[in-house]
């Protein structure tokens, strides 16, 4: 098994752009889901829920709910993007075994898919962003600050769902991941309610999971609260983007170049 | 003259099962050099490794001199690649197809624009420059996937198995744009089980079958050194007396379904023995590359 070191090469820009190009072509629907879903969360959950709850760790619930969901929305994001979009197109689509017989390499394309992966995150963030500044749910200007960590996040998640590309059998083979990784975060990260309300063993153990620092890092700057242990969670975000990415690069050599 | 791709010792292992065992050959610039085999012999995988798509098990492989798969990337650059299932970019049009496929070398630009007009043209896809892949027919697909694989102005083109599955009409303008490239000094590397294809195209080519190379030469020089002159073919044989089939005077005899070969360096007494025969539907011929092929490769169905 090829275990080397993946390089960064600027090739991996014309992956990213195939990817721009595509989306482009079908911005209509991509924009519908962008803006719908979260316009749809923030009034159902946010007007409706918000009504019964009022304030939530110290913020309007639907500020509470809005930050959690600019999280979580760049995690499902990213993790479609690098699940469907990446398997459809290294293993039914063959896209990969074309770009392989030009210059590009594996590591290349993972870049380039990663990139793109946290572009879309972007793309939600911006959209979520604005629905929810629309509903008076964002304290100020520095909810802008949050994009930038939308982008990280969606690199994030974009290195594990890519591993799980590069290894699975099948479309049918996601449901895997969903259930035991992506649908645990989205209850138990603090999108809906502070991870202080869990009981002690689990909140160490959401400790260790990604969205957790997410949505830390997101919640105060879209609420104008102070932010705490930054390095902490760029770190752990960072993380799983780099090793996910590394596995991401080994597992899918060993499928594309045999 | 050095050659443009040296394999020596050249083997491929998946797991317990050798697909390519120990091959050498090496070929030489401006030609086109062919492998010809049947189904599971070896050849896409051999292709693979020439790519550095396929690390080798065992061997040597060199290509531009640049050993591979280590130099895969800069080996790829000069290089243009027909594989054999059609994998365009079915999000994309024609020209996006070959616009995107120059990004990946890096392409782009006046220069790009002027390239891909100059390849639509000279595969005949000018006319359907903005319609969607889907719309396109398999012999238009090919068509545009060798556009693809020239957009480099590449030293080597490898194609797979590039007129499986194609009318005779394509086939026959495929054939003649490899003829082109190849008159404009490029070295073409193609496989087949087309007897007719490697007949026509091939200046060398190697017959493979198992993982290793039966065979080595020109179409002309395998045909003397494997087999007679002339052929006799009588089809639908069974329905004809036996006795008759083993009078035939002089002939090296084969089966192949229901169709009895007789092989021979001067057919005419055997012609003078069977004209007229009632019923009896029969072909005289000169030998071709089939006739080797199936003699080096047997005759039971390969998979």
């Amino acid at each position: 098994m090829d275990m080397s070191l993946p390089r960064l090469k600027s090739r991996s820009l014309a992956i990213w752009k195939r990817n721009a190009l595509v989306w482009r072509k079908l911005i209509g629907p991509s924009l519908m889901i962008n803006f719908g879903e979260p316009l749809l969360y923030l009034l159902g959950l946010g007007y409706g829920l918000g009504l019964f709850i009022g304030e939530m760790a110290g913020m309007d619930y639907l500020t509470f709910l809005a930050s959690g969901i600019v999280a979580s929305s760049a995690m499902t994001t990213a993790t479609f993007e690098g699940l469907y979009s990446v398997y459809t197109r290294m293993v039914p689509q063959h896209t990969y075994d074309a770009m392989l017989a030009t210059p590009i390499e594996v590591d290349d394309i993972l870049a380039g898919e990663m990139l793109w992966c946290a572009t879309k995150s972007l793309i939600n963030g911006v959209a979520i962003l604005a629905v929810a500044a629309a509903l008076g749910a964002v304290s100020g200007p520095s909810a802008l600050l949050a994009l930038p960590i939308v982008f990280l996040i969606g690199l994030c998640f974009a290195g594990p769902a890519m591993v799980i590309s590069a290894i699975s059998p099948g479309y049918d083979f996601f449901n895997y991941y969903f259930t035991l990784a992506i649908t645990p975060m989205f209850i138990l990260c603090g999108v809906f309610y502070p991870v202080d309300a869990l009981p002690e063993p689990l909140q160490a153990f959401v400790q260790l999971l990604p969205l957790t620092h997410a949505v830390a890092l997101v919640r105060p700057l879209v609420a104008g609260q102070p932010l705490s242990d930054v390095p902490l969670h760029l770190v752990v975000l960072l993380a799983y983007a780099v090793i996910g990415y590394y596995i991401a690069v080994v597992f899918a050599r060993r499928r594309l170049v045999v | 003259m050095t050659a443009v791709i040296e394999a020596r010792g050249l083997t491929k292992r998946f797991n317990d099962n050798t697909v390519v065992r120990e091959i050498d050959f090496s070929v030489s610039p401006a030609q086109c050099f062919g492998f010809l085999g049947p189904n599971g012999a070896g050849k896409t995988t051999t292709l693979r490794m020439i790519l550095g798509q396929s690390p080798l098990s065992a061997g040597s492989l060199s290509v531009f001199g640049l050993s591979v798969p280590r130099h895969g990337s800069k080996v790829r650059k000069r290089m243009g690649v027909v594989p054999q299932t059609d994998n365009l970019d079915p999000d994309f049009t024609v020209v996006e197809n070959l616009r995107m496929y120059g990004a990946y070398f890096d392409l782009r630009g006046d220069g790009l624009a002027r390239r891909i007009d100059e390849l639509l043209e000279f595969v005949e896809l000018a006319d359907r420059a903005h319609v969607k892949i889907s719309t396109l027919s398999g012999g238009m697909r090919r068509r545009l996937t060798i556009a693809r694989a020239l957009i480099n102005d590449p030293e080597l083109v490898v194609l797979d198995e590039p007129t499986t599955g194609l009318d005779p009409q394509a086939r026959h303008m495929i054939w003649a744009r490899l003829r082109d490239l190849r008159q404009s000094g490029k070295t073409l590397l193609l496989t087949t089980h087309y007897m007719e294809e490697a007949e026509r195209l091939c200046d060398d080519l190697v017959i493979m079958d198992h993982g290793q190379i039966v065979d080595q030469g020109s179409p002309p020089q395998l045909i003397q050194r494997h087999v007679e002159k002339e052929v006799v073919e009588i089809r639908e044989a069974a329905t004809v007396a036996n006795g008759l089939l083993d009078s035939l005077s002089g002939c090296r005899t084969e089966w192949v379904g229901d169709t009895f070969y007789c092989y021979t360096d001067d057919a005419r007494p055997v012609v003078a023995q069977i004209d007229g025969i009632d019923k009896l539907v029969f072909l005289h011929r000169p030998a071709n590359l089939e006739d080797v092929f199936l003699k080096l490769t047997g005759r039971d169905l390969k998979d």
